[in-house]
């Protein structure tokens, strides 16, 4: 492969940590790695882009109060069609990362490959990893026809490292060559009106080395206060199963599974969660993982280092007490 | 106001999921059941219809072999009709090719939003709903937790991976709802009965004007290479309370110097 781009979504004017996750991956497929980003200040971004190996940066410039899909997909899709043409793009798959690789793709008449935990590019033609059915099948893919490849990666696939020192790729200041954006017509006609954050405190959910989460079997929102407070006397993270998630106990931010966040902490205790396989996706990789449950049959068991069979409303509290008296 | 619900009809999620070992492609053989994730889309969809005071809901599934099942209950609860596009060249399709046909169905529809899930059950691409959105030069939104409409604009609370964004969006539009948007109502008997004489038009690919070589496994140009069982992680200890098993965690957290 002799060129690899990457899509680099910043978050707070830094690149977002899956950025950093894919520009790794992408040294390792030996060719040069360039990335695309948008955003008011993409050069302050460049600094880290560059010590994590890309040697040019695409920038699209300020977007303003505009959906990133139709603008970047749109100034992605001329610059390949004038010919400035990777061999793969490579996308996180995060809500924007998602709705630009899907227009881009209509843009280029080209399929995606999503939900990508792995890719291997040693065979010159880079071939995907799926984990399918909850990860319990590996399923491999290739496309057939066209360049670029388009994948869109699942986070966690990929540990971030910066270049070695002595890589000249992670020495020098990538070069930021600023790329147009041709007319978006009606598709860009969304606009942000308003932007909100949920308060956390503590570390990130996908950074804690320990992280607590608690599923249905908490019965009734009040009792994710338990979580809460496990969390924080462990230095970790709280989180959630989907179903809590959906009946509004907790904000969508917590949510750990397909469909929310993907986890790798040293500790992970799942707490009234019964291991749906959507929600086992984003956590079996965890170092160890303590469940809690009182269904002995409970699918999460069969996952578990320590398997506690019991109320949490029992365990949770004794445990909390435990550690407190240790103090 | 006329909105247009895509809703796919997936294998029972109860059964477990199989690959055919011939052309790897999920096996969607039998009854199919309506992707929950749909559902949330067809009760935002009435719900938009009733406030408005106009215009009706129509639904939207490409499905092998004719299979409407998983629409019955979408029509039982209020849905106005549907279009079926299903032919064997479909076979195969990938989330590219599943948009070329959604979109042709929906020019064909007309509608003032188009509303899906943010990614089905079974396939959870997530791409297909944009990538209409874009075959039909149409805005989109996708992650809707909340959907309000005034004066021909739609005003979405879009999900975040931080928190949430208030988007304004024009007229025609492609929304994704995420789970929890709404309650769906449950059918009633009488809307079951009522359901069997809604009209379902079912379409092939030439009737929509497709190219066959657009879609199925022809269009897909990606192709899987092997399917294998991963690793599996073991279970370990399993330690029934007795009131003491806090006293385990605590040992094992002290293993790992977390305490
Ligand atoms: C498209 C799609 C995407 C999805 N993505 C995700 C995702 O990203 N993340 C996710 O988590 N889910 C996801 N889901 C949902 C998933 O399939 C499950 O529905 C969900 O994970 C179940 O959550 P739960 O384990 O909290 O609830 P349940 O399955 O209801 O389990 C509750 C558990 O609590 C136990 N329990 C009850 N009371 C107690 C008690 N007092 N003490 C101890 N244990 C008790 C029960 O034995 C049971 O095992 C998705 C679903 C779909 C359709
Ligand atoms: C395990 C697995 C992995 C796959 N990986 C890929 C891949 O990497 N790339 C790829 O291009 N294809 C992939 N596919 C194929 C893809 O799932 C199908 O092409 C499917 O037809 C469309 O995508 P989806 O189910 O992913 O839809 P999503 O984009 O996840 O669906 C979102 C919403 O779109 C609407 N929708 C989707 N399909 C239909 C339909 N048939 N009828 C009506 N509404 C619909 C629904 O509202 C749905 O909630 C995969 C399939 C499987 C089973």
């Amino acid at each position: 492969m002799d060129r690899t781009w990457v899509l680099a979504e910043q978050r707070d004017g830094v690149p977002a940590g899956i950025v950093l996750e894919l520009l790794t991956a992408a040294r390792g497929f030996g060719g040069a790695v360039e990335v695309v980003t948008w955003g008011p200040s993409s050069a302050g971004a460049a600094a880290v882009l560059g010590r994590y190996g890309a040697t040019k940066v695409y920038d699209v410039g300020d977007i303003g109060e505009s959906l990133p899909g139709p603008r970047v997909a749109a100034a992605l899709a001329a610059q390949v069609s004038g010919g400035n043409r990777p061999d793969a793009i490579l996308i996180g798959a995060t809500h924007d990362g998602r709705d630009i690789a899907a227009r881009l793709s209509v843009r280029l008449d080209l399929p995606v490959l999503t939900n990508v935990v792995g890719i291997d590019a040693s065979g010159g033609r880079p071939t995907s990893e799926h984990a399918i059915f909850g990860g319990s099948t590996l399923l491999r893919a290739e496309f057939t026809d066209g360049i670029p490849g388009l994948f869109v990666i699942q986070a966690k696939s990929f540990v971030a490292e910066p270049a070695e020192t002595s890589d000249p790729a992670g020495q020098r200041s990538p070069e930021i060559v600023a790329i147009d954006t041709p007319e978006t017509g009606a598709s860009d006609a969304a606009r942000i009106v308003a932007r909100h954050e949920e308060e956390r405190s503590g570390p990130k959910l996908d950074e804690a080395a320990v992280v607590v989460s608690g599923g249905r079997g908490l019965g009734s929102p009040g009792n994710y206060a338990l979580i809460t407070e496990l969390a924080q006397l462990l230095n970790g993270a709280p989180g959630a199963s989907r179903a809590i998630v959906d009946a509004g106990w907790v904000p969508y931010a917590f949510q750990v599974g397909q469909t929310g966040k993907t986890v790798k902490p040293m500790v992970y205790i799942a707490c009234g969660i019964s291991g749906a396989t959507l929600h086992m996706v984003g956590m079996k990789d965890a170092q160890n993982i303590i469940a809690i449950n009182k269904d002995p049959q409970a699918p999460i068991f069969s996952i578990a280092d320590l398997g506690v069979v019991g109320d949490l409303t029992k365990v949770i509290p004794k445990l909390i007490e435990a550690i407190k008296a240790r103090r | 106001m006329n909105v247009a619900v895509c809703v796919k009809q997936i294998p029972d999620t109860a059964d477990p999921p199989a690959l055919d070992p011939q052309d790897h492609t999920l096996v969607r053989e039998g009854k199919l059941i309506m992707d929950e994730s749909d559902g949330y889309g067809v009760e935002m969809g009435l719900q938009l219809v009733e406030a408005d005071g106009g215009g009706e809901v129509s639904l939207l599934s490409m499905a092998p072999n004719g299979e409407r099942s998983g629409l019955r209950n979408a029509l039982a609860v209020g849905a106005a009709k549907a279009i079926l596009v299903s032919d064997p060249v479909l076979a195969g399709s990938d989330a590219l090719g599943t948009a070329k046909v959604l979109a042709a169905a929906i020019r064909r529809l007309g509608p003032d939003l188009v509303l899906a899930g943010t990614e089905s059950s079974d396939g959870y691409t997530g791409t297909t709903p944009v990538q209409v959105a874009e075959l039909l030069d149409w805005p989109s939104v996708s992650f809707a937790k909340h959907i309000e409409i005034s004066d021909g604009l739609l005003r979405v609370q879009r999900q975040t991976e931080a928190g949430y964004e208030e988007v304004s969006c024009p007229l025609p539009a492609v929304v994704t709802v995420t789970a929890g948007v709404v309650e769906p109502r449950y059918p009633s008997f009488k809307g079951l009965a009522a359901a069997k004489s809604k009209p379902v038009e079912e379409l092939t690919v030439a009737d929509l004007g497709l190219d066959p070589s657009q879609v199925g496994f022809a269009g897909a140009r990606q192709q899987v290479i092997s399917v294998e069982a991963s690793e599996a992680r073991k279970a370990g200890e399993i330690v029934v309370d007795a009131g003491d098993a806090h006293e385990r965690v605590i040992r094992f957290l002290e293993q790992l110097k977390i305490l």
